[in-house]
């Protein structure tokens, strides 16, 4: 597998990162990520990292390139679904993942995406019968 | 101390970083590694796999299964014959790097494990060994 498949959602581009990524893999998922981001006017990027058993250095530091310059072209990246054992092993590494935005789930990943877009934060049909 | 397993892995691109990866995590795995120790261990393994194939030309990591009674370990030798590096007490220090990388890799590594030995000249390569006990 040489590309990780991006796919577009409304105004937001998903990433479910599957395999135990290479490095060129990792670098050339940050250019298809920032070329969609312009081609499909992303407004956010939401990536699945559940399944990803490590986060070292370089991958780490690929996330917080994407933050960056998602950042840059108007669109809010959130990293979602990190394992516990990831999280402490990046802490011990040194990495913080500053300006990353990382949520729980998918669940709460969409909700923090569409908060950083000023649209409601709730289901759909909450908000129609809040209108009401 | 005994050998319980011993395998050698080229290390000359970055598939192979992966497969080094693959390789300690099946080890820990084997030797009952908790999952967070599993993680700490192949996160090192790749952070130093990285520097083997970027910084010293590709080279060789030798993964070796050990029994130290009434501890077992994986300890991982790592070698390449690359520039080497001159100063190796900076080389650790968090934040150093002459590559495009962030400069946590060996001084991350050697927090992640709980031996950590480095030895390089430059002009001969260099050799790192560590390892991890449960």
């Amino acid at each position: 597998m040489d590309r990780i498949p991006i796919i577009k959602m409304a105004e937001f581009l998903l990433v479910s990162i599957q395999v135990d990524m290479h490095d060129k893999l990792a670098l050339t998922l940050q250019d298809d990520l920032t070329n969609q981001i312009v081609k499909t006017h992303a407004r956010g990027v939401l990536i699945d990292i559940s399944s990803l058993e490590i986060v070292d250095s370089f991958i780490g530091r690929m996330l917080a390139n994407i933050a960056a310059m998602s950042k840059v072209l108007d669109a809010a990246t959130v990293v979602v679904g990190m394992r516990p054992a990831v999280a402490i092993t990046l802490v011990e590494l040194g990495m913080s993942l500053t300006g990353v935005r990382t949520a729980l789930n998918v669940e709460r990943g969409m909700d923090l995406l569409r908060d950083a877009l000023g649209a409601p934060a709730a289901v759909d049909g909450v908000n129609a019968n809040a209108q009401d | 101390m005994r050998t319980l397993r011993t395998e050698k892995l080229p290390l000359a691109s970055s598939d192979d970083v992966v497969a080094v990866r693959q390789a300690v995590r099946m080890q820990a795995q084997g030797l009952g590694f908790s999952l967070v120790d599993q993680t700490k261990l192949v996160t090192a393994a790749s952070e130093i796999a990285r520097n083997t194939v970027l910084y010293g030309g590709g080279g060789i990591v030798e993964i070796e299964v050990l029994e130290n009674a009434p501890r077992r370990g994986v300890r991982l030798t790592f070698e390449d014959h690359g520039p080497g590096i001159g100063d190796l007490a900076q080389a650790m220090r968090d934040g150093y790097t002459t590559g495009s990388g962030l400069g946590l890799g060996l001084g991350g590594a050697k927090r992640l494990v709980s031996e950590f030995e480095i030895r390089s000249q430059p002009g001969t390569g260099t050799w790192v060994r560590l390892a991890r006990w449960i």
